[in-house]
């Protein structure tokens, strides 16, 4: 039982169970849709951003399995008030520590409550479902043709 | 013709604790635990007895077929040979030419549709299949109805998982020019009454093929009693080798169709200006074939036969019924696919747990079980679900499986609740 806890931490069931800015975001100027095939995920993230490029709300909503559905909504906390380069550079650092590319315990600590993910790097097949969110986030600052013209 | 019926060598009263023996892939541990596999529908794991044949075959008999006339080959060449009658008489078909090896179950259903496709189907032509087909089973015909011009037509089945044959009946028109059909749902446990939607499309005509990917390792097969124009399988779901397929095919369809792909081995003679072909079925076999796959796919079957399947038939229903009981007591269990005729094949939707994580946490516990949506997109899409936990069985499963994977899921159950 110990292992499934590692993966499943209750902060992972807390969010699967609640989630956090589950919700569409009418005047986003960001968006894009994730989709994992494998498992048949699917989440869309919606962005505001300010003139400055700050991230003033960010919201998610879909379907997807437990890791998938935690992870987009620690993330949503996690980058509302970032900028959009500090949200690219928590996407390198998130995917780096579930890939197992650096170790969590340097690489979490500006990670904040997102190091419940580190426990994913053990599990490979799962990596796809924690990084989902945060790739489509990704797209929707980065790739123009997925925003959402707000007048 | 040869129309003996499928002959059971030695008959052994079926022992499933005898029968796990034969199995070395079984007996191992998975995270600390042992085995306890259920994913038999993706593949089955392979008796000892098959994995020396193709063993042996490389250690000590490895030449290529059909091509040289020194004492290997020759032998070779009769294993490979030998392997295509074993399959004849496995599914009863009446001359072991009407066997091709392919790779698989994919490759078969390809063949047909560029081969028998490209010559019989045209513009404005309908090809018919049920909802409840592989994606093997669909984006062949997409491809072919993109080439011709023809149109895709699907048989919905019902909410129970099962055709309705009225419906079927009202689809069959003159247009129809083929009609393919799974045997035995991999998703949906669903047995399909090939023999009658057959006689049905024969009313009009129109030939059938049959995905018998699954029905090979569960179900009496015989396709001449099915009637069955086309029927194709997978060696690796019927404890043989990955790599290996049979495409059955009546000679008189088979006689009539262009070859597949060009190459050695397939040909008569090849002049820059004419190239006669072989006969079938090696006109459909170009270049070297998987070789020690069909003599590995050969022995599996004989080692298959080596039990009653009347007899793994009968346990096989007994687990399903076992496991289906069981699963059916769980709060908030919906089984996906109830047919009043199924094989042991189970998938399910549990209220508030995804199937990935239960996939996960049953893997944690050595409990191998497929979860997602296993190529059947179309059903997931009926029951409006993501996607579902499938287990699946094979004779060498037993009660202490199902009960240890009950314990999994109620662990699972237990993290979510
Ligand atoms: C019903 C059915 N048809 C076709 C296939 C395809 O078999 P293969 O991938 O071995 O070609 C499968 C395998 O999953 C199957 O279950």
């Amino acid at each position: 039982m110990s292992e499934i806890r590692e993966l499943y931490q209750e902060l992972i069931l807390d969010h699967n169970r609640n989630p956090r800015n589950f919700k569409p975001l009418p005047d986003a100027n960001h968006h894009s849709e994730g989709f994992n095939p494998l498992c048949g995920d699917h989440y869309h993230v919606y962005i505001k951003t300010d003139e400055n490029g700050t991230i003033q709300e960010i919201t998610f909503d879909g379907k997807g399995c437990a890791i998938s559905k935690a992870s987009a909504s620690l993330m949503t906390g996690f980058l509302k008030g970032k900028s959009v380069e500090e949200a690219i550079v928590a996407f390198d650092s998130f995917h780096d520590v579930v890939t197992g590319k650096i170790d969590p315990e340097t690489g979490m600590a500006e990670l904040g409550k997102l190091a419940v993910f580190a426990g994913v790097r053990e599990f490979p097949v799962r990596v796809k479902c924690a990084s989902l969110a945060w790739h489509t986030m990704k797209a929707a600052l980065t790739e123009t043709e997925t925003v959402i013209s707000t007048e | 013709m040869n129309t003996d019926v499928k002959t059971q060598t030695s008959t052994d009263t079926f022992n499933a604790a005898k029968a796990r023996l034969d199995f070395p892939a079984l007996h191992q541990e998975v995270h600390g635990r042992p085995l306890v596999y259920l994913d038999n529908a993706a593949t089955t794991h392979k008796p000892a007895s098959m994995i020396e044949a193709v063993n042996r075959f490389y250690q000590r008999d490895n030449s290529n077929v059909h091509r040289g006339v020194h004492y290997l080959s020759q032998k070779a060449t009769g294993q490979y040979e030998r392997a295509r009658q074993t399959v004849r008489r496995f599914i009863n078909a009446a001359d072991e030419n009407e066997i091709i090896f392919v790779r698989g179950a994919t490759e078969g259903v390809n063949l047909i549709a560029q081969t028998f496709g490209r010559h019989f189907v045209h513009a404005g032509d309908e090809i018919l299949i049920s909802e409840m087909e592989h994606h093997s089973n669909i984006v062949p015909w997409q491809i072919l109805c993109e080439q011709t011009g023809a149109t895709l037509k699907v048989i919905p089945f019902m909410d129970s998982g099962e055709i309705d044959l009225n419906t079927y009946q009202s689809m069959l028109n003159p247009r129809v020019k083929l009609v393919g059909i799974v045997h035995l749902s991999n998703t949906l446990g669903t047995i399909n009454p090939v023999a009658e939607m057959v006689k049905m499309a024969h009313a009009q005509e129109i030939p059938v093929l049959i995905d018998g990917a699954q029905s090979v390792a569960h179900l009496p097969v015989d396709v001449q009693a099915i009637d069955a124009d086309f029927f194709v399988f997978s060696g690796h779901k019927v404890f043989g080798p990955t790599g290996i397929g049979v495409v059955y095919g009546k000679m008189d369809r088979l006689d009539q169709l262009q070859p597949y792909q060009g190459g050695g081995d397939m040909i008569h003679s090849v002049t820059f200006e004419k190239t006669i072909y072989a006969d079938v079925p090696h006109k459909f076999e170009a270049g070297t074939p998987n070789i020690a796959g069909a003599i590995g796919l050969g022995a599996a079957l004989e080692y298959l036969t080596s039990w009653s399947l009347e007899e793994i038939i009968r346990y096989e229903n007994e687990l399903l019924r076992y496991a289906t009981q069981a699963l059916k007591k769980i709060e908030g269990l919906t089984i996906i696919g109830n047919a009043q005729n199924k094989a042991g094949v189970i998938s399910f939707a549990l209220e508030d747990i995804h199937p990935h994580d239960i996939g996960t946490i049953l893997d944690m516990e050595g409990v191998a079980v497929r979860t997602g949506h296993h190529c059947t997109q179309p059903i997931m899409d009926h029951y409006q679900i993501p996607a579902t936990t499938r287990v699946s069985l094979a004779f060498y499963n037993n009660q202490a499986d199902i009960d240890a994977m009950m314990q999994a899921l109620q662990k699972a159950i237990e993290v979510f609740r």
